[in-house]
């Protein structure tokens, strides 16, 4: 996959996308009109800092600093947010 | 909702899996006369409607089941004066709200009001790509005034679906409907042909489009979502009429969805009542968890021990459960046969001549409009 996101750019969730803790699912989810998608955990994680003021950069930092042995995970996250605007989750 | 099959939401690998989608159907009450109506057609005499706290406590047993959306709708949900409560309350138990509206009724004050209670989603329904056709399938002059309510949900920032039933009357003009929901600037659009169920099935012969009509439709809605491809997003639904195997309804019955009536009849889909022999429970007197895990009625389709052949034997079960227990009953007489809309079914020649049927009727030839007025003289019908 060729990945042309920009990092420097600052997302946030589409508007009509919601994402909250879930206990009977025991996961976050996205909830946006009449469906809902069960998140894993490294797709939370990314998805809630992206809130309008971090920039692509900002959530591979802060996510580096989270987890300090997850080893390139740069590259993941990038893809992760590709696939995000990809499916209109983020803008 | 009934042969609802666009959700999102995928059932939970647990055998019974959790009610996600919670539907209240606040009332019957509406004031368009939409003749593709999949409302029961005695729904003259269901006049019977929770209170406010009686909903509540439906929502607050249903969050605690799992569910997660909540869609507000009926008839015209509007109609219930309560709705910003319910929504503002629903909202506050976590829920995402979906509001499934004709927006009839609803002056610029009050859709504010339903805005800033908190709801998530408006879904609009129209008619068609023109005031004349619009108005003449809802039975009432309201075009204008969704134009202007689906400007004021936009300014709002809400997501908005704009819904649409397609058939006979209005699948010529497609390509219109198309470019006049990317006017609007809407997110998502939902061309849905209709589905025969209360008034849509006594007015099958002028609903039912042709083959020649939904393979032209088709082609002109594929060119407009590759062109709006990330700008809109176009769903399009085609009569399982013309699929030739059966819809997996409402995901298996008793799998994520739960429709609450607006008596309070707890129901596996909107049309399920018609079913005989289930008494469905109603939710004053018990709560959501016995009704969902223990009511025979919640459990009568679960499973594949009530199949009959040629179900109970296909490689297929496990995917379409048979296809649509109201759709086999109202079409077959008895709701544990396949699904007619499966080419495999004993019966499916009965669609097979609904198709040939519909041919000659036109839209406007003897269409029975949804209200009381023929809700009444139906129930007569019914009864003699």
């Amino acid at each position: 996959m060729t990945l042309k996101v920009d990092l420097t750019k600052v997302f946030k969730l589409n508007h009509g996308f919601r994402l909250q803790w879930e206990k009977a699912q025991d996961a976050h989810v996205l909830l946006y009109p009449e469906g809902m998608i069960k998140l894993s955990p490294s797709a939370a994680e990314i998805l809630t800092l992206c809130e309008g003021s971090n920039s692509g950069e900002d959530v591979v930092a802060a996510l580096e600093k989270k987890f300090p042995e997850a080893q390139g995970i740069a590259n993941d996250i990038k893809e992760f947010i590709q696939e995000a605007l990809s499916n209109g989750w983020l803008k | 909702m009934a042969g609802s099959n666009k959700i999102d939401i995928q059932p939970s690998p647990i055998e019974t899996g959790q009610p996600l989608w919670l539907m209240a159907e606040l009332t019957y009450r509406c004031p368009l006369q939409c003749s593709y109506c999949s409302n029961p057609v005695n729904y003259a005499q269901l006049k019977d409607e929770l209170t406010t706290e009686q909903w509540l406590k439906v929502f607050e047993q249903g969050r605690e089941l799992g569910a997660v959306q909540l869609g507000f709708s009926g008839g015209e949900p509007a109609v219930r004066k309560d709705l910003e409560e319910l929504i503002q309350e629903a909202r506050k138990m976590g829920y995402y709200t979906n509001l499934i509206t004709s927006t009839v009724g609803v002056n610029e004050t009050r859709l504010k009001q339903i805005i800033d209670a908190g709801i998530d989603h408006i879904q609009v329904s129209f008619q068609a790509a023109d005031a004349t056709l619009n108005n003449y399938i809802a039975g009432t002059d309201c075009f204008e005034h969704k134009k202007k309510t689906v400007e004021i949900i936009k300014e709002a920032g809400l997501s908005m679906v704009f819904n649409i039933v397609i058939h006979k009357g209005n699948i010529n003009q497609i390509e219109e409907i198309i470019q006049f929901a990317e006017s609007l600037d809407v997110d998502y659009v939902e061309l849905a042909t209709a589905q025969y169920y209360g008034f849509a099935l006594v007015n099958r012969s002028q609903l039912l489009p042709s083959r020649e009509q939904l393979d032209r439709a088709e082609k002109i809605v594929k060119a407009h979502q590759e062109r709006l491809e990330g700008k809109m997003k176009i769903f399009y639904i085609i009569p399982d009429y013309y699929e030739n195997k059966p819809k997996p309804c409402m995901h298996g019955w008793g799998k994520i969805f739960l429709t609450v009536a607006p008596d309070g009849t707890a129901l596996p889909c909107h049309s399920a009542r018609d079913l005989p022999g289930i008494e469905f429970p109603n939710v004053v007197g018990n709560d959501l968890n016995s009704i969902w895990y223990q009511s025979e009625a919640f459990n009568h389709f679960r499973g594949d021990s009530w199949m009959k052949e040629p179900c109970r034997s296909c490689p297929e079960k496990g995917n379409d459960y048979g296809g649509c227990r109201c759709q086999a009953f109202l079409l077959t007489g008895d709701a544990e046969q396949a699904d007619p809309a499966c080419e495999l079914s004993p019966h499916h020649h009965i669609i097979q001549q609904a198709k040939t049927d519909s041919g000659p009727a036109g839209f406007e030839d003897g269409v029975i409009f949804r209200n009381s007025v023929n809700s009444k003289k139906l129930i007569k019908t019914i009864e003699s």
